[in-house]
């Protein structure tokens, strides 16, 4: 059961777009990602709703995630958008008590499958947390550390995904001559994004990122930016923020979360364009035009 | 009081400051002074007996001249059977009770408690159990195995307790991290966690060391008396602090052998100390650069 599950899985290994010249060593100068006027939807959630014992967080969610392209979550704090990450890669289950409820289908894999192999859907989908956590190793230690776990050992093999994980970053030439030097002494920006090239290291093709910008001061946190937009076509990204500028900027898509009756919902989904300039409901007009929230 | 009556605001609350200032510099003195106290009296009254013969000859005349040498090797492998009997099931209830229960589950809190209670048991009535269920029951005899096993039981409670804490200190952030990275519990634990509870494991072992070496009283009755060199496990042999005891106690006139023995106990603990504390650090240097 669970070998078919990882079958599944790994057909969504190659998200690069084939007319996308990958030969390309960095991800090259900023681009726009490839027009997402033919969405081909890569995650399907239906119905989803997520429990904290009886706390509900999140009632009925239904959207589509789109392959290639930046999905950005906006709402207020607490409206469930961190949870409905924390469900696509499953650390759901590490929270006790959390319950389930839905669907969530990439490609024919049912993501909520208690059989599911999560590790293989982890490494899949990787995850940049709001606050950077280095690990208390040097900077190579913390992206060889899930290396070792895939069995990649050869250190010749270590050596070039290390050094192409933190040029994708732009970290390469800050960090080139001390790549033994502890992660935690690096500043927040750059901790931020060693954590973006330790995910891309296990070369995902979902990104979920949490807030990734709000712990870093302005230049940093714009640093990060350009890097997100660099991602778009090669990574699929959802990315939680706050900040609705940021939003705008760098999103396809944009899904508005709101709390109703004290559980987190999507009040509307569509283009990012769509959602700030015309958006169907009241709520999200009076919340994107800084109203309310 | 010039700064009282410039400051015209709580007066009061300075001279408190001031007070408490006092009372606390006075305290850590009289701990240092006690301590210093008696590391110089074990000094003054032992350095003069101490030598290289001492350490290796075996004592005569029941202890009042001669060496301690035969104690040394008995003492040294009490310990080293406790260590090896007592630190693989403490990491591995550790690790049960901090990564794979809930603090607060009647589980975890059980166990807890009845480590509790067990840290707490006279170390008298150890030996007793110890002479019961090992020398009697399971027929050790007196005998270093049966010392050593009834010192694991005794810093059973201490090494889990402490690995227990120093497990928790670990961020939370790096299990979530450790997750989303694919990595499997048993990695982020190898990698990760233990090598960031490292100093509290060393910690919690040297305190359960220190426990083992210093006991008398659960040894009496265990490993025993007899002070010649051990032939093997299946030996009775005497450890340092029971010859101290003996000689103090029982043997006129060993008074001085009694302290030289007692500076060769403190030195070894120092040394176990020290020797533990650069084995933790080149560990953590190898698998984890701290910042």
């Amino acid at each position: 059961m669970s070998q078919s599950l990882n079958d599944d899985l790994n057909r969504f290994d190659h998200t690069v777009d084939p007319e996308m010249d990958n030969s390309a060593y960095t991800l090259g100068p900023l681009q726009a990602g490839p027009p997402c006027c033919h969405p081909r939807p890569l995650i399907r959630v239906e119905h989803l709703s997520v429990r904290y014992g009886e706390k509900p967080a999140l009632e009925e969610i239904t959207l589509d995630i789109h392959r290639g392209c930046i999905t950005a979550l906006i709402g207020p704090s607490g409206c469930g958008k961190t949870t409905f990450l924390s469900v696509l890669n499953r650390l759901t289950d590490m929270i006790p008590g959390c319950r389930v409820a839905g669907r969530v289908r990439m490609g024919s894999t049912d993501l909520l499958h208690p059989a599911l192999d999560v590790q293989a859907l982890r490494r899949e989908v990787g995850m940049i947390f709001q606050k950077p956590v280095p690990f208390p190793l040097s900077i190579r230690r913390n992206i060889e550390l899930s290396l070792l776990e895939h069995r990649i050992t050869k250190r010749s093999e270590l050596d070039g995904i290390v050094e192409q994980v933190l040029t994708d970053v732009g970290l390469w030439n800050e960090v080139k001559d001390r790549l033994n030097a502890p992660a935690p002494a690096l500043s927040g920006g750059q901790q931020q994004r060693l954590c973006i090239a330790r995910a891309l290291a296990l070369e995902p093709g979902i990104l979920l990122m949490d807030e990734p910008c709000s712990a870093l001061d302005p230049i940093a946190s714009g640093v990060v930016e350009d890097l997100i937009q660099r991602l778009r076509g090669r990574y699929t990204v959802i990315i939680v923020t706050h900040n609705l500028a940021q939003a705008r900027r760098i999103a396809n898509y944009a899904g508005f979360f709101w709390v109703k009756e004290r559980a987190g919902t999507l009040i509307e989904f569509g283009q990012c364009r769509q959602i700030f300039e015309s958006p169907n409901q009241d709520l999200t007009a009076a919340y994107v035009s800084g109203k309310r929230g | 009081m010039p700064e009282a009556t410039a400051h015209s605001i709580a007066p009061l609350g300075i001279t408190r400051d001031r007070l408490a200032t006092f009372v606390i510099w006075s305290a850590a003195l009289l701990v240092t002074g006690l301590f210093l106290w008696l590391i110089s009296d074990i000094l003054l009254g032992g350095i003069t007996r101490l030598s290289w013969a001492f350490l290796t000859e075996p004592p005569f005349d029941a202890g009042r001249s001669g060496g301690i040498g035969p104690i040394i090797v008995s003492t040294g492998l009490i310990l080293l059977v406790a260590i090896a009997a007592s630190v693989p099931p403490a990491l591995g209830t550790a690790i049960l009770l901090a990564e794979f229960s809930r603090r607060e589950s009647l589980f975890g809190r059980s166990v807890r408690l009845s480590l509790d209670v067990l840290a707490g048991v006279p170390s008298i009535v150890f030996g007793l159990f110890g002479n019961a269920f090992f020398c009697i029951y399971l027929g050790l005899g007196f005998s270093i195995l049966s010392g050593g096993l009834t010192l694991a039981c005794m810093v059973l409670p201490i090494l889990i307790r402490t690995a227990e804490e120093g497990l928790r200190s670990a961020p939370d952030d790096y299990r979530l991290a450790a997750a989303a990275l694919g990595l499997s519990r048993s990695a982020a634990l190898m990698h990760l966690l233990l090598p960031t509870a490292m100093p509290a494991l060393i910690a919690g072992l040297m305190l359960g060391i220190g426990r083992a070496m210093a006991e008398t009283a659960a040894l009496i009755f265990t490993s025993g008396y007899v002070d010649r060199m051990p032939d093997s496990l299946w030996d009775s042999g005497r450890a340092l602090s029971v010859h101290i005891y003996d000689l103090t106690m029982n043997v006129a006139g060993g008074d001085a052998n009694a302290r030289a023995a007692a500076l060769v106990l403190v030195v070894l603990l120092l040394l176990v100390n020290g020797a533990a504390m650069t084995l933790a650090d080149r560990w953590r240097n190898a698998r984890i650069v701290t910042a």
